[in-house]
């Protein structure tokens, strides 16, 4: 169980995250939705540790992680996917999905773990992750490396966020996958209502504060609600 | 051959050169070991103070290794290496020059190499300079680099100085006659107070020659880099020169371009970034189970491979 408790977060004098609450169970796919700016993607930098909270209290399993750095969570079972895939120079895609992996692993493995995105060329394992790469295949190589990883609380930032229609939908079988097979908690930050479908759990975010929380059945009438609003 | 030049040896060569098939060792100032094959020749300038290096028309595979150690503190070692390359030959030549000082002289080496590329030639350049020894003398490389190339030719240079060295002074100078290409990539890794100063100077004066320089170096601690590139354009011609700098600590690089367009065909470029290490690129790496250590050391490793 990951449970957050009364988490503010503030930059500039403006209130990112105003005092939220949240217990998340495993063996749950939860989807983070909101406007631009009610601060999903900071709510979930701070689960990762890449953002330190103001206030409050990170809970897992029993155990206060509010203060470990992003690798100690890492080590304890946390993944994230950037909504920006980030660039290097020198590293390819078989490095980065080795350091991923945390053990030595082989071309076939890696190749593998490059399929469960939808890429099958083993030419892809030599390219270097920079911007040779269309905007689609790095936000697949980025999910690869959350997914070589097998981690136990996965999170991803807006996975749909800047890639093709055909990259969406692959995309979107690899959420299907996952929700069937992980046993651990699943938090996905997305605006697409076929993800939205997968969710066990809706979490809808406003100016900061978390203005609902429901299962999929009696939050989307709620999201479609306000996402009419949006340009009113 | 004593246990210290074998070692620096395999630093800049790293490999058993005395089973090489065509080489010249070169060990403080003195030749102390050469073989040539009936393609490849190496002979000594008559002044004694560098060898010629004749690689006959045609040849095909040919490699040749011509390292220089250097394990005399105080020693000024200058060195004129010429290479003649005939026309449709394809060979690699492995350079190096390592320095070994435990006492308190400087040791210099100054290696001036010119390349003679006849027409439709090409040649592979590889070049690592590396230093070692607890003196407090100063291990110093000053290499210079001329190369002539001929219609048709091509050639690509790889210059790797990791560590060691206190102070580099490297001068490349070309000029391209038509449809000939150079290539040029330099890794530089600098520590404590070392300094490393890089000047290139390409004329592409015939129609179609093309240079492509990359230029990535990290500047640590205290140390200090200084990337100049001047590139002139004569006539049609295309230019990418692309210099790429990480700092850390309280390491310093200064970058100087300079593309000189001569002709309303010349297509010259020139980029150049300095900075130190992107948060982004730590924390991703850090997500992935590195500490932020392990993570700047992937970084540089994968920059400089």
């Amino acid at each position: 169980m990951l449970e957050l408790k009364d988490i503010c977060f503030e930059r500039n004098n403006k209130k990112i995250l105003d005092h939220i609450n949240l217990v998340l169970d495993k063996n749950k796919f939860y989807v983070i939705t909101g406007p631009n700016g009610s601060g999903k993607s900071t709510l979930v930098k701070i689960i990762m540790g890449i953002e330190k909270p103001d206030s409050g209290q990170i809970i897992f399993e029993g155990k206060d992680i509010t203060h470990l750095s992003v690798n100690e969570r890492a080590k304890l079972g946390f993944g994230f996917a950037f909504q920006q895939p980030v660039l290097f120079k020198g590293i390819t895609v078989f490095d980065l999905l080795k350091i991923a992996h945390g053990k030595e692993i082989h071309e076939e493995e890696a190749l593998n773990l490059l399929k469960k995105v939808g890429m099958t060329s083993k030419d892809y394992l030599k390219r270097e992750i920079n911007r040779s790469l269309s905007g689609g295949e790095l936000k697949r190589i980025e999910i690869a490396t959350v997914l070589a990883r097998n981690p136990y609380v996965t999170i991803f930032d807006e996975p749909e966020a800047g890639i093709d229609l055909w990259s969406f939908q692959s995309l979107t079988e690899v959420f299907r996958n996952i929700e069937s097979t992980s046993h651990g908690i699943t938090l996905v930050i997305s605006h697409q209502e076929r993800i939205l479908n997968l969710a066990d759990q809706i979490i809808l975010l406003e100016k900061g504060k978390m203005k609902q929380m429901g299962d999929h059945k009696e939050m989307m009438q709620t999201i479609l609600k306000e996402s009419n609003k949006v340009g009113d | 051959m004593n246990e210290v030049d074998k070692k620096l040896l395999h630093e800049i060569i790293s490999d058993d050169v005395e089973n090489k098939e065509v080489y010249n060792i070169r060990k403080n100032g003195q030749c102390i070991g050469r073989k040539s094959n009936p393609y490849i020749n190496i002979v000594s300038k008559e002044d004694g103070k560098g060898i010629d290096v004749y690689v006959k028309e045609n040849t095909l595979f040919g490699i040749v290794h011509i390292p220089v150690i250097i394990t005399e503190s105080g020693l000024t070692d200058v060195v004129y290496n010429d290479f003649h390359i005939g026309r449709n030959s394809n060979i690699v030549i492995i350079s190096g020059c390592g320095v070994h000082n435990d006492h308190n002289k400087n040791s210099i080496h100054d290696g001036i190499h010119r390349f003679y590329i006849e027409e439709n030639a090409k040649v592979k350049y590889v070049e690592k300079h590396y230093g070692e020894g607890v003196g407090t003398g100063k291990k110093i490389l000053n290499p210079v680099t001329e190369i002539y190339m001929k219609p048709s030719s091509h050639m690509t240079i790889d210059t790797v100085q990791i560590k060691g060295v206190d102070s580099a002074k490297r001068k490349t100078y070309a000029k391209l006659e038509e449809n000939s290409t150079l290539v040029i990539t330099e890794k530089i890794m600098t520590h404590g107070k070392q300094k490393a100063m890089t000047d290139f100077k390409v004329k592409l004066k015939g129609k179609n020659a093309s240079t492509h320089v990359t230029s990535r170096s990290v500047a640590t601690e205290e140390s200090y880099q200084e990337f100049s590139s001047n590139v002139i354009g004569k006539t049609k011609c295309y230019a990418h020169v692309e210099c790429d700098a990480i700092l850390k600590d309280h390491g310093r690089v200064k970058a100087i371009p300079e593309i000189y367009a001569k002709d309303v065909e010349a297509n010259l470029i020139h980029e150049a970034a300095i900075g130190k290490i992107a948060g982004e690129q730590l924390m991703k790496l850090m997500s992935l189970g590195l500490t932020e250590k392990e993570a700047e050391e992937v970084i540089i490793q994968g920059f400089l491979k």
